[in-house]
């Protein structure tokens, strides 16, 4: 079933990206092929390779438990949310709590997990920043 | 005998002060990237690359360190196999059979020490072939035009999808994914916005670098969250033993190191190959060959050094094409590849003709990792074990910071974070689904070269497509690229490593 859909995803998205591709606007620069036939032929092997998975589709893979695809979920915002912080409070805080978060849910207690997150974060900071000389994100106190 | 003459060059270049210093250390990380398993040489490698470059180390130097990396995963790999029965990558799965039974029987040291007598062997032998393979190599690809190069890339991505993987049209979906990831941004030739979305982040396309580091490091988190606790290593109890070998087991295996080194090599100079299939075959070979009294998979020395010697030959071997015509054959060649295309160097002949000396100084930077591999395996093993025991809890959330680190260092935007956010997300759902991610990568890398080879080549014929097969060589790669799509379809699935399918079957990393 797995496959099915992964299938149909690929034969959708290959029409999206045909559809696109016919959209492009030539420029006054022309060469015989142009701009958009190479991505209408990727477009095409994407679409004609999605066929195989629906027809014969691998027995589907164990997917995990919902729990445990609350934790990848919760994993994702995590790493989204220190992705837009980052630049905001620095390096040295939003990597100390994005690990903290990351090693608590990776099986570590709370306090191992924050220690944890402060270890790595001046870890990171020490080696990338002070010894190799590394830009790292400056947050308002500069770390 | 110009090779030789070459190489001493190199030899001038790759023995500085701080050129020596990168190798050791590449080495040593790479041994432990190697050993650790879930980071395996691609994503070690991947997760590197960023900082090379952000640290602003020159085409040569980054080169070395990386390739160390490279060499040094391939000797690590064999130490959890041996004493966990875990491999720490791919290529190291084929130890396990032997080298856990030997470690078993108490013989851990000697397991260890004669498989990295093996992987010496192996890598040494491979660097030699290397040496000579890939100027001869070079002298035929000057012959290509853009319509030659149009049909290797094919080529390239035919083998990869015929050989190495388990399904053909996934191996196709998912270079098509790449190829269509690479057509994003301005087009190169008439400066026309493609797939943007009047988006401006988007037009300079999605850096490969985000793209590799999202897939191979990002995704191993999510696949170590879902398997939480499960399989934790028992590694409480290590006896190491002696780590030599006796000079009468090194004299016993000889002669499968030999031959699995030339079995790997070939395997890895085939593009899509690699170093799983190279200590695949070695190991089947051998045990075919030499399996006479049934010892093989308790703990035969020769079921060792085989897959060993195997694996470090591939490793080699893969160099060759990547290096000689700008196309990777495996995973890591790939990931080393976006790291020259990072630095602005294009592999291919003519970086023989213009670079010599960075081709030159990094094989002569090869020989000399090898010595210190050895060096460093034999000798320093028992510190590599110790790190095998750093819980995952505490490694996958620093794996993961530092490709953040890494990839902000690049271009210090948040949305080059997210997009690697989501390539981590789809790496992981691709390999659930058992969609081999080196095409996407190789699709990345490569589909703004093949897309200008051919647009070249049909502006060259002005339109007529059939100038893509009118040179015998021309015809000789398509004809390569069609049998090496179709034959694992017609030959059945010997080629293919059956344990692999059942053990890795999901997130495995290429090699």
């Amino acid at each position: 079933m797995s496959d099915r859909v992964f299938g149909v995803v690929c034969i959708l998205l290959a029409a999206f990206f045909i559809w696109q591709a016919t959209e492009i606007e030539t420029g006054f620069i022309v060469d015989p092929l142009g701009p958009s036939a190479f991505p209408i032929i990727v477009g095409v092997v994407l679409g004609v390779g999605g066929i195989y998975p629906i027809v014969r589709p691998d027995p589907a893979p164990d997917w995990p438990a919902p729990a445990r695809l609350l934790e990848i979920v919760f994993a994702v915002a995590v790493m989204i949310a220190y992705a837009m912080v980052l630049p905001r409070i620095g390096f040295v805080v939003a990597t100390a709590v994005a690990a903290g978060l990351l090693g608590w849910r990776l099986g570590s207690g709370p306090v191992a997990a924050a220690v944890g997150g402060v270890a790595i974060a001046v870890g990171i900071y020490v080696v990338f920043h002070l010894i190799l000389g590394l830009s790292l994100a400056r947050g308002p106190w500069g770390f | 005998m110009d090779a030789i003459n070459s190489l001493l060059d190199g030899f001038a270049v790759a023995l500085t002060l701080q050129n020596l210093g990168l190798a050791v250390i590449g080495c040593f990380l790479g041994t432990i990237i190697g050993a650790l398993p879930g980071l395996g040489p691609a994503n070690g490698v991947a997760i590197l690359i960023p900082l090379a470059f952000t640290l602003g180390l020159p085409a040569t130097p980054a080169l070395i360190l990386l390739t160390s990396v490279y060499y040094g995963a391939m000797y690590g790999g064999r130490i959890s196999s041996i004493l966990l029965n875990i491999p720490g990558d791919e290529p190291a799965l084929m130890t396990t059979l032997d080298g856990y039974p030997m470690a078993r029987k108490g013989q851990a040291g000697e397991a260890l020490a004669l498989s990295g007598i093996a992987s010496f062997v192996g890598a040494f032998i491979a660097t030699i072939g290397l040496v000579f393979l890939a100027p001869l190599l070079v002298k035929v690809a000057l012959l290509f035009g853009p319509a030659e190069y149009f049909a290797l890339y094919t080529l390239a991505f035919a083998t990869l999808g015929g050989v190495a993987s388990r399904n053909q049209a996934k191996a196709a979906i998912a270079a098509a994914i790449g190829l269509g990831i690479a057509m994003i941004g301005v087009d190169h030739q008439t400066g026309v916005p493609r797939f943007t979305f009047n988006d401006v982040y988007l037009y300079d396309g999605i850096h490969f670098l985000v793209a590799i580091v999202g897939l191979f490091a990002i995704s191993e988190v999510f696949l170590f969250l879902e398997h939480r606790g499960e399989g934790e290593a028992g590694a409480g109890r290590l006896t190491l033993g002696r780590v030599t070998a006796p000079l009468r087991m090194i004299r016993q295996t000889i002669g499968a190191m030999l031959r699995s080194t030339v079995l790997g090599f070939i395997a890895g100079v085939l593009p899509g190959a690699g170093a799983s299939l190279g200590s695949f075959i070695s190991y089947t070979f051998e045990k075919r060959l030499s399996d006479k009294d049934n010892t093989f998979g308790k703990g035969d020395p020769r079921g060792v050094a085989a897959p060993e010697a195997g694996n470090n030959a591939a490793a080699g071997g893969a160099l060759v094409p990547m290096l000689a015509l700008g196309v990777p054959g495996s995973g890591t060649t790939a990931v080393l590849l976006a790291m020259l295309l990072t630095l602005n160097v294009t592999p291919g002949p003519l970086l023989f003709q213009s670079n010599p000396d960075v081709v030159w100084g990094l094989i002569a930077a090869l020989f000399l990792a090898n010595v210190m591999l050895l060096l460093i395996n034999i000798p320093m093993v028992s510190l590599f074990v110790r790190v095998l025991l750093v819980p995952p809890r505490f490694l996958m959330p620093t794996v993961a910071m530092i490709s953040f680190v890494g990839i902000y260092g690049i271009s210090g935007s948040s949305f080059d974070l997210i997009v690697m956010i989501a390539f981590g997300v789809l790496g992981y759902l691709l390999r659930k689904l058992d969609v081999p991610l080196v095409p996407i990568i190789l699709g990345v890398l490569l589909g703004n070269e093949m897309e200008k080879n051919l647009r070249r080549a049909l502006t060259i014929s002005d339109g007529d497509w059939s100038i893509l097969w009118s040179s015998p060589l021309a015809i000789g790669l398509w004809t390569f690229a069609i049998v090496g799509f179709l034959a694992p379809l017609i030959v059945g699935r010997y080629l293919r490593p059956k344990i692999a399918d059942e053990e890795l079957g999901e997130g495995a990393d290429p090699d």
